[in-house]
This record gives structure tokens, sequence and C-alpha cells, in this order.
């Protein structure tokens, strides 16, 4: 993108009066994806854009969905002696029914954060008396990167390296938003990354079966003000399509390879959204023919379910249907210090990325 | 992005691919070398800039399309 | 504080090292002049009034590009006592050693330790040596700490911040902590990353003499530029905002941050400190601190104003403005 200081303002003015003039009602757009949130506070663009456009976030933070007892698996695999888990650095301080990673590691649980799933592969190697379990966590963008580390295990032949599949799919989380009456959105901000791997197709049915709007949207600030902009100009026009604005990486369609190998170790599978609740086929389980590298079929272990029960409304703020800001205990009983829903654990949490960008603590601009 | 400096997931950069070797190759950005598997991009050579995600190159970035955008750009007069 | 155990955030520097000092520290010792929180205290003894200050040094590992933990633990505790607006004199070294370290990495870390207490111009007078089971202190940790004179005719406090005060920044920052998180992540960096770990009292002394009347200097450690500005902005009852456009970051910096998810304002400088001051005299501020190879890249990144007392915020490069908030926990764990 431009490197030009002035040349971004201009730019960025640009697409803002085009905004303004194209924006003639009250507009409500859904960031899908927890990274365009954060990317949307970062580069300040909510005060930037005229009242009349608001958004909101959506259920796109794997980490937020992850449910409880996902975490009270890892966390009871964690504490076992011959177990070295490998994750991604946020899920430490994601909450389960009890406790967390976080706190299981500081009372001695071997937990290791990877930035690819791939060194679970050497400490595999280096550990073969212990079992390394990685947390697949993450939407279409990292479940190619967790399935090819299950190859490369099993070309390696190693029989100490597991997932804990806990992947979750994008299209379908929107299909069962929409079929929410209590969600209102006139258009989709679509998380770019996904659409790397799934391409557009998979989203084709927003505008074909919802007549709702999308773009395809990068994560600079230039690119979240022109796929607004190009969301104005679909409602404005009345013509929903699935817009690319973001072909510097996505490509129509999209990573087969990637998606090939998805297929070959995982399958569809229904799967339970922490603050929406069970949607089918939007999860991915691991085949059959790789069940070795299955965690909860190579080494079940059994948890209490327990249903935790707070008066949090992560449920609605994942839906976009009310803003972080409209929970009651949003920057008094639940911060980032003491947080009681993933929303607020999460780095790309809607509540913890409103709460740390300030919106309405500060008197700049309106929130 | 937060205080956290949680190594985070969802993160995507674009790099150059600077050597390559079977399923792996090492990537530059403004100087900085990191492994990554080239196992869900096989076509990538030396030379291309690749996004790159939690230690796998996922795609060839292509240039030529932020420059498309910028000519739209200036055909409306917007920039120079 | 949830738990009931200390975890690693408590050590980062953030919001929860804050509440460990309150909760904890402040109940059972406080005073009047530990009250104030500062890095270093001013105190007076029969000779006059005196800096006291002291750091312990943990960082993993041990040997990094551009220095080592002894380097770190001298520079640390002369730069504290230099942002107090005094001239370092004298540090004490106490040291705990594993079982099983070797004698030649010890030289090396004490040769470091002597080369930097002669470029800041001080003498390790004191000092104390522990031996404990293999295991147990990761090779070695030190505590440095320190005494100096306090300049006269200085004034070092956060109330003396005012709206319309420009804050300076004396070069590049992030590049300690990306020096220490590169060799973690597999990440191999070029050889223009090297720690800045240096003494700034020489440039303090410096700075003061030309401008006696600056409000504030402190050194981003721990926490970065974010925690200590959020620090003064708290401390002062002043807004800071900040032009992300004239921070200056190193292109390989920026990239490692962009690649782990980091921010570069919430990392640990070991060689950089921030100056509030009067806007007329900042034009002479930034050419004094030119001269010297530790301020060579200093420049204005913002300004204090009173919009929105406590907090500190950014201009984006498109125009937006976003909260730089304080950090909670741990950015980098055993960075200093």
């Amino acid at each position: 993108m431009t490197e030009d200081k002035d040349e971004k303002g201009k730019i960025a003015d640009f697409y803002l009066k085009e905004i303004d003039r194209l924006v003639t009602r009250p507009i409500r757009l859904m960031e899908v994806c927890g990274t365009h949130t954060v990317a949307i506070f970062r580069a300040g663009i909510r005060q930037l854009l005229p009242e009349k456009v608001d958004l909101v976030s959506g259920p796109g933070c794997p980490v937020c969905v992850t449910p409880d007892d996902y975490m009270d698996q890892a966390i009871a695999y964690a504490e076992r002696d011959d177990v070295i888990l490998t994750t991604f650095g946020d899920m430490l301080k994601v909450p389960g029914s009890k406790s967390s990673l976080g706190e299981a590691r500081a009372k001695g649980a071997d937990i290791r954060i990877v930035y690819s799933p791939l060194e679970s592969i050497d400490i595999a190697k280096e550990n073969p008396t212990k079992k390394i379990i990685f947390l697949a966590v993450g939407f279409e963008t990292t479940a190619p990167t967790a399935a090819a580390t299950v190859l490369e295990a099993q070309k390696e032949g190693l029989t100490n390296f597991f997932v804990l599949s806990a992947h979750k799919l994008v299209p379908p989380a929107l299909r069962a938003l929409l079929a929410d009456p209590q969600v209102h959105v006139d258009g989709f901000i679509l998380p770019g990354h996904v659409c790397v791997v799934t391409g557009e197709e998979p989203f084709g049915f927003l505008p074909l079966e919802y007549h709702m709007p999308a773009v395809i949207c990068g994560f600079e600030p230039l690119d979240i003000l022109r796929t607004v902009y190009r969301l104005a100009c679909q409602i404005q026009g009345e013509c929903p399509a699935v817009e690319n604005e973001y072909g510097r990486v996505v490509k129509a369609e999209g990573n087969p390879t990637a998606r090939q190998l998805v297929e070959t170790v995982y399958e569809p599978a229904d799967a339970d959204w922490r603050g929406i609740g069970l949607i089918e086929s939007s999860g991915l389980k691991v085949r059959k023919e790789y069940q070795s590298f299955d965690a909860a079929v190579a080494m079940p272990i059994a948890i209490e379910k327990a249903a935790r029960q707070t008066a949090c409304r992560c449920g609605e703020v994942l839906r976009g249907i009310v803003k972080p800001t409209q929970c009651h205990l949003f920057g008094k009983a639940c911060v980032p210090e003491h947080p009681v829903g993933a929303c607020m654990v999460s780095v790309e949490g809607s509540c913890a990325a409103w709460f740390k960008y300030g919106s309405g603590r500060y008197s700049y601009g309106r929130g | 992005m937060q205080e956290k400096g949680v190594v985070r997931m969802c993160l995507a950069v674009p790099a150059k691919i600077i050597e390559k070797k079977d399923q792996m190759a090492v990537v530059d950005l403004s100087g900085v070398q990191r492994n990554v598997s080239t196992m869900l991009l096989p076509e990538a050579q030396v030379g291309d800039f690749v996004l790159v995600h939690a230690g796998f190159a996922m795609q060839i970035v292509d240039e030529e399309e932020a420059e498309r955008t910028n000519e739209a750009l200036r055909e409306l007069n917007i920039i120079d | 504080m949830d738990g009931d155990r200390v975890t690693m955030d408590h050590g980062s520097g953030g919001k929860l090292s804050q509440e460990l000092v309150s909760k904890i520290m402040l109940p059972a010792f406080g005073n009047p002049l530990l009250n104030e929180l500062h890095d270093g205290a001013r105190v007076d003894t029969a000779g006059g009034k005196v800096a006291f200050t002291t750091d312990s040094y943990v960082v993993k590992p041990l040997f990094f590009a551009g220095g080592n933990i002894g380097k770190l633990a001298v520079c640390g505790t002369v730069n504290d006592l230099a942002m107090t607006g005094a001239i370092p004199r004298y540090l004490s070294v106490g040291m705990i050693l594993e079982e099983g370290f070797l004698f030649s990495d010890l030289r090396k870390i004490v040769e470091s330790m002597r080369k930097a207490a002669d470029e800041a111009n001080v003498m390790i007078v004191t000092g104390d040596t522990k031996v404990v089971d293999k295991g147990a202190a990761d090779g070695i940790y030190i505590n440095t700490a320190g005494i100096g004179d306090v300049i006269p005719g200085t004034n070092i406090s956060p109330r003396r911040v005012k709206p319309g005060y420009d804050v300076i920044l004396s070069g590049y920052i992030g590049d300690h902590a990306t020096t220490i998180m590169a060799g973690r992540h597999e990440l191999v960096l070029p050889e223009s990353i090297q720690s800045d770990c240096a003494p700034l009292n020489a440039m303090v002394e410096a700075m003061l003499k030309a401008v006696p009347d600056i409000a504030v200097l402190r050194d981003p450690t721990r926490g970065g530029v974010a925690a200590t500005l959020n620090e003064i902005a708290e401390q002062s009852s002043t807004g800071i905002l900040l032009e992300e456009e004239v921070l200056p970051i190193r292109p390989e910096v920026q990239a490692v941050c962009e690649i782990l998810g980091f921010d570069p304002l919430y990392l640990a400088n070991e060689g950089k400190l921030l100056a509030f001051v009067d806007p007329t005299h900042t034009e002479q501020l930034i050419a004094v601190m030119q001269q010297f190879s530790y301020g060579k890249h200093a420049c204005v990144i913002g300004k204090v104003n009173d919009q929105a007392p406590g907090q500190v915020a950014l201009r984006t490069s498109i125009g937006g403005i976003r909260i730089v908030d304080m950090p909670l926990g741990l950015q980098v764990p055993r960075i200093c």
C-alpha cells in the first residue's frame, strides 16, 4: 500500500467523504473477525466514520468462542505429568469452568507457547517419553497449518504427537447469525485471511440467499476504509455481492492445496460456540484414518461438565447484538485484570479491544 | 495490539522468500529472517513475496494488485 | 489481584506489578519517601541530598547481542539515578550464583560491568556473593544499588508537567526487547539489531546543565514507552497525545513486532529516555542530545494536553486516534 503519509491522509479523506455521501440512513456493519476489531481500533477508525455508520464485532475470535469444556479438557491434559501442551499464546488466559492454562502453568504444568504448530514436532522428537498435545484452535486460516503438522508427524513416524481440535468455520456461523431474529446487520466485513484459504465461493450465499452485502477486507487502515466505502456503495446501489478488496493475497479460488490438506485430515462436525450454542457442521474433527493423532480418541479424558453461569453478555456481544459497553459488567466486574467472559480475556475479544482502546473512556472523540 | 504481546495466532505478514529447500523456505521481512514451511504453497519460488502465518507460507502476494488500487485512485485525482 | 500466588505477570512492570506493590509492599513499608514510587529516592543525609536506587536483574538469556546481564545491571541502576536528576557515584553489586556456573561466563560478565562502570564514571565500592544449589538461580541473578549526588537547581517531578509541554524520546524503541525475543521464537535478526543497553548519565548531565528546568526524565524499561507515559500522565493528571508517524522504530523491529504480534510502544528499552519540557526549550534540548551517540535520533514524539487527563493516546497515520493504555501484564518475560 502507499507509503507516503500525506497520500494516506488524502486517500482516507476521500473514502470518508464518499462514505458520508453514500450513506443516507443509519447502517450497521459487522466486522466478523477479531483481528479486524483490533485493526479498526488501532487505526482509530471509529471516530473518523460518521455516526450513521455503526461497526459491531462478530464471532470471529476463535479464542472467544472456544467453550469451557474444551479449556477444561486442555487443563486436565496439561496437568498430567506425561504431557507437554503446546498452544498459541492467546489461549493462556482463557477461563475454563474453574481455572486457566496460565494458572495451571503457574502450578507446574508443562505448557509451551508456540508461534507455529510445527514447533510441536521438534518438541515431540526431543521428548520421546512425553505426549505432546497441540491445541488446534482457529478458523480456516489456521486449520491447514494444524493439518499440515499432523501429516508431517505421520511422515516422521511420530507416535507421541496429538492435536485437540476446536477448529471452527466462519460461513456456518454467519448463517446462524442471519437466522437469529435478534441480529440486525446491513453488511459484512469479511475476514481477509480466512478468505486467503477459502476463496470467495463459501461466502456467496450472503448476497445470493440473504441479499447481504459483503466485502473481503485486508488489515491496513486504508483497506478497512475502502471496504466500508465499498459496502456503502453496495447498500446504496442495492447491489449486494461478494467483493474482494484484498486482492493482494486473496485469490477468487483461495488456496486449494491448503483446503486439500484440511480435507485429508479433518471432516466437518457440529461444534459448540461459546455464547451462541451448537452450530451444525461448523467445526472440524479429526478423521478416523488419523485418529491416532487425535488426543480426544487416543487419550480420552473424562471431565465434569460444569456449566458456568455468569451475568455476562458475551453471547450477545459475539453476535453483534449489543456493544461491550452495554454489558453491565463491562469495565466494572469484568476488566482485563479479572475477566468474567471470554470476550474480555482474548487479545482480540471484542470486550478486551473495546476496553483497551478506550471506547468511551477518553475525550478525543466519540467512542 | 495489546499489552499482551502474547504470540498471537491470527497474524499474517508478507515476506520475501530468499532460500528454498524441499518443503522449507527462509523468508525475509525487513532483514528479519525465519524458516517457514511451504507445504501449503508448494509453487512458491525464491524471490516471491508470500503471506506468512503460523510458520507457513499461505499465498503469494500480488504486488500488482496494490498498484491497481492506486491507479484507480489516480484516475479520480485523489493522489498524484 | 486474583489468586493466591505470584504469576509472571506480576514481574512485568505493568498494572499487576503496581498492584503487587500497592497491596503487599506499601502496607508493610509505606512512608512518604517510598510512596512517591519513583525509580530512585532523593534522601537527605548529614552530607546533603543524595539519590538512592536499587534494581535486580534476571534477564534470560544471560548473553545477547549488545550486552549481557552484567552490563544491564550497571547501566540500569546508573540510568535510574540519572533520571532522578542526579550524578551517579557509587554502586553496590550483589550476586547470586548457581552452583556449576562457569568461571569463564562470570569473567565475561564482570568485565562488562567494569567497562560499563568506567564509561559511566561510577565506582563499584561494595558487594556480596552467594551460591545456591544447581537449578536455583538460572546461572546468575544480580542486584545493584546506587547512590548519586542530586544536581542542584533541578526539580524532576511529574507534578511539574503542564499542558503544552513536549515529549522527547532519545532514539529508536524496542531494540532491547526485540533482541531478547528473537532468539526465543527462531527469528534471525540482522546484526543491525542489538540491545540498546547503555549508560545515559553523561547525556543527562549535559541536558540538565543546558535546561535545568526539565520537568521529568524517565527511562522506558519494562512495559516500554506506553507504561512510562501512562505513569507520568497519571502522576501529573495530564493527557499525552503521540504522533504515530514520527515514532522512531527500526524497520527490523517493526517486522518482528508484526510477525509476533507485539506493539513497539510496549517493548522494553535499556538505553533510552523520555524527557518532558517546556516547548521553548525543546530545540536547545534536542541539539544537546544529538551530540551524544545515545541521543543521535532524539525527536519530539508528542505533546501534553489537558483534554484527557491521565490518558495516553496516539494519532494514527490516517488521522484517527487510539488509546495507548497501561499494559496489564507480560509482554516479554525475563526481559531485564
